[in-house]
């Protein structure tokens, strides 16, 4: 799975998603219970907006310093014994990983969740060599027994499936014969995830937080996978984003006290854990070898831009659990493994605007993200900003809208002409209306009267009215 | 008071009796008002589609349309915010950006006007009926305005408020995405009719032409026996 997850244009992405009845209820129903259980835990913790500036500071504090907390990170972590390698693209970074899994002769690998291990599309490259690589969340999972299907959500993947879907992917693929109970479900994969990481030669893992003053990194999870990717392998490598740094230990447990509440609504996950370096003397277990893979692809040049902002994020979800567009559209329309606001914003920066310009016309500006955002990313701004760079720099605005536009700027730009649209307005749409509304209106009404009608302009604008009225001729 | 109107092109093209019942609910309340009739509209649809040179033309229109005006009141919180929008397009100008925020401090959407600046809450309206209110993402999150209307609504006689379920989610209006995600934008005023409807009210109020137009036009098209009123119309029951 690289970044882009699909090669069908967005339209038809789109009419397939916008049919799937299914998928729409089980996206909208979850949003519910996010969101309800989010704001609920924000007010128990009380003074939300006080924690979320003091997120925004952390994120930015580390973003302008970035340079520092590398190499302050880079240090602590060869100090502790571990390898830290700067991987510019994402080829880089899977270059390096497959020559230790070369070197480890790996057969197998075992994986806990990481978004960008998605983005540089690592598991076909260690599958390039012959290993097995088995991912160990459980939503990961499901998804990959199910010919590796897209995640479309950045924390629970496989949102989009039902527990009977679920057990139909398991039947189907592995012969699964218990029932769709998400325990018995949960105990199935449990059992066979149990032998895969006593046999596995790496684990590989995402990293929510990298903590420079100790060299740790920090995972988040709920189904202690992570502690047991890292916990059994003799040979352990982290992947991380090159933004996901933290000081100390202090801002990581702010971050994490939003990061909890804001992705699913929890004052903690079940399992919370900062691993540093390797297995010292005496340490029953942990990794032999450890390496770090700091990923840039791209992400330097989004420093420093006006999009900055978008790399203070800390992949909660928030914004996606909150949007009103991803609520009926799910995650596969984006056609990138980051949907929803963030994935709007964030997916043409890393993958160009050739194969996501429609994103940021995914989105009503109704700044519901940019509300729910625990580090307040102004996040329908930045979409707004992509619109401009595509009609201005990009020049992939369509012609007919540059043409609509121009006059735009030309009608609007003259009292008289304006005045004089308005006037026109009525017998222009006459032969469309009928009982003062259009119900099947011609070019871009086309689209809105599909699903519901279009009023019909006024006989007399409202300024006629008033100037009439002014003049002591009052209706 | 000298008040000075801004009513938006979508009212003055569309919705004409919204704009009447503004003037005389703000008429009573003591207001003066005056309409200048070199107002177009205020460059949203332009700016909101990534076309900020095209909208500079019509931002610089309206800023001089209303140079004297010492309140400027609009009908709409998303236009209204699209005032307060201008000193952001123009930040880098020296001659239109003290202008531009010159304008934006003195702009006002109806509702917040008549309670924070009038200090009116009860402006004396009576409607019989059972009523929702759909609270536009626009003037509930970028502009603020959030308990005026309801303050306003409670003080009409006879009107029986139910709340809107998942009422802070957008109806899917959007401006241009309206037209240029019409499938997507239709899903979702789609579930806000629904939404409208669980209610059981027989009045959906709201303070936005654009959303009203836009739930409205799927009511219609429904041909659901619920009213649509902006708030205005209601005050001036």
């Amino acid at each position: 799975m690289s970044m882009k997850t699909s090669d069908e244009d967005f339209k038809h992405r789109l009419t397939k998603e916008l049919e799937n009845t299914f998928m729409r209820g089980a996206v909208s129903s979850a949003q519910e219970r996010f969101q309800t259980r989010r704001l609920k835990q924000a007010d128990e913790l009380g003074h939300w907006e006080e924690w979320r500036l003091h997120g925004e500071e952390i994120r930015q504090h580390v973003l302008a310093n970035l340079d520092y907390y590398l190499y302050q990170l880079s240090e602590n972590v060869s100090k502790r014994g571990g390898h830290v390698y700067f991987a510019q693209t994402a080829k880089e970074a899977t270059d390096y990983i497959q020559s230790i899994a070369k070197k480890k002769n790996a057969t197998k690998i075992v994986k806990s969740k990481s978004m960008v291990t998605e983005e540089i599309n690592l598991n076909a490259a260690l599958e390039q060599l012959g290993c097995e690589v088995i991912e160990t969340d459980l939503g990961e999972y499901i998804l990959q027994v199910d010919d590796h299907e897209p995640p479309s959500h950045i924390v629970v993947p496989a949102l989009h499936k039902n527990k009977e879907q679920i057990r139909d992917v398991f039947k189907e693929k592995q012969g699964y014969e218990k029932t769709e109970k998400p325990e018995e479900l949960a105990l199935y994969v449990r059992e066979k995830l149990r032998n895969e990481y006593l046999t596995a030669d790496i684990g590989i893992t995402g990293c929510n937080f990298a903590i420079a003053e100790s060299g740790s990194i920090t995972l988040v999870t709920n189904e202690g996978n992570a502690d047991l990717v890292t916990a059994l392998p003799k040979t352990q490598i982290t992947v991380m984003g090159m933004e996901r740094i933290v000081p100390s230990f202090e801002e990581m447990e702010v971050l994490v006290s939003l990061l909890t509440r804001s992705a699913v609504g929890q004052k903690l996950t079940s399992y919370i854990t900062t691993l540093t370096g390797i297995k010292d003397e005496g340490d029953t277990d942990g990794p032999e070898e450890f390496h770090l893979v700091i990923v840039d692809n791209g992400r330097s040049d989004i420093l420093g831009s006006e999009f900055q902002p978008i790399l203070q994020c800390i992949r909660c979800a928030a914004c996606i659990n909150v949007c009103p567009v991803y609520r009926h559209v799910g995650g596969h329309t984006y056609g990138s493994i980051y949907s929803g606001p963030v994935g709007i914003v964030l997916s043409p920066l890393l993958g160009g605007y050739d194969d996501f310009k429609e994103l940021p016309y995914a989105s009503t500006l109704c700044g519901a993200c940019t509300d729910a955002c625990p580090v307040k990313i102004p996040l329908h701004q930045l979409i707004l900003r992509h619109r401009q760079v595509i009609v201005e720099n990009e020049g992939k605005a369509p012609v007919s809208e540059k043409l609509l536009m121009k006059a735009f700027g030309l009608g609007a730009s003259s009292p008289t002409l304006y005045k004089m649209a308005t006037k026109m307005a009525s017998p222009a749409m006459s032969p469309f209306t009928k009982d003062h509304k259009i119900s099947n209106g011609p070019g871009p009404l086309k689209a809105w009267t599909e699903a519901r009608d279009f009023p019909a302009p006024n006989k007399d604008s409202f300024r006629d009215w008033f100037k009439h009225r002014e003049k002591g001729g009052e209706e | 008071m000298k008040v000075t109107l801004f009513a938006t092109c979508l009212v003055d093209m569309f919705q004409g009796d919204v704009g009447k019942a503004v003037v005389e609910v703000l008429e009573r309340l003591g207001c003066d008002l005056d309409f200048p009739e070199n107002q177009i509209c205020c460059g949203q649809p332009a700016y909101n589609s990534g076309y900020v040179k095209e909208s500079k033309n019509a931002i610089k229109k309206m800023i001089t349309a209303f140079e004297h005006a010492e309140y400027v009141v609009s009908p709409s919180g998303s236009c209204a915010f699209m005032f307060k929008e201008y000193p952001e397009v123009f930040k880098e100008d020296p001659v239109w950006g003290p202008k531009a925020q010159a304008l934006a401090d003195k702009t006002y959407e109806f509702t917040e006007f008549i309670v924070n600046v009038l200090k009116v809450e009860d402006v004396g309206a009576r409607l019989e009926g059972k009523a929702t209110y759909h609270t536009s993402c626009h003037m509930t999150r970028l502009l603020g305005v959030t308990e005026a209307p309801f303050k306003l609504l409670n003080h009409v006689k006879g009107l029986q408020y139910v709340e809107l379920p998942g009422k802070e989610r957008c109806c899917g209006f959007g401006g241009t995405f309206s037209v240029k995600m019409g499938d997507i934008s239709g899903a979702m005023v789609n579930e806000k009719v629904h939404d409208v409807e669980e209610t059981g009210a027989d009045i959906l109020i709201g303070a936005d032409a654009g959303c009203l137009i836009n739930i409205g036009g799927r009511i219609n098209r429904q041909g659901k026996p619920i009213r649509v009123m902006h708030i205005a119309e209601v005050l001036n029951s």
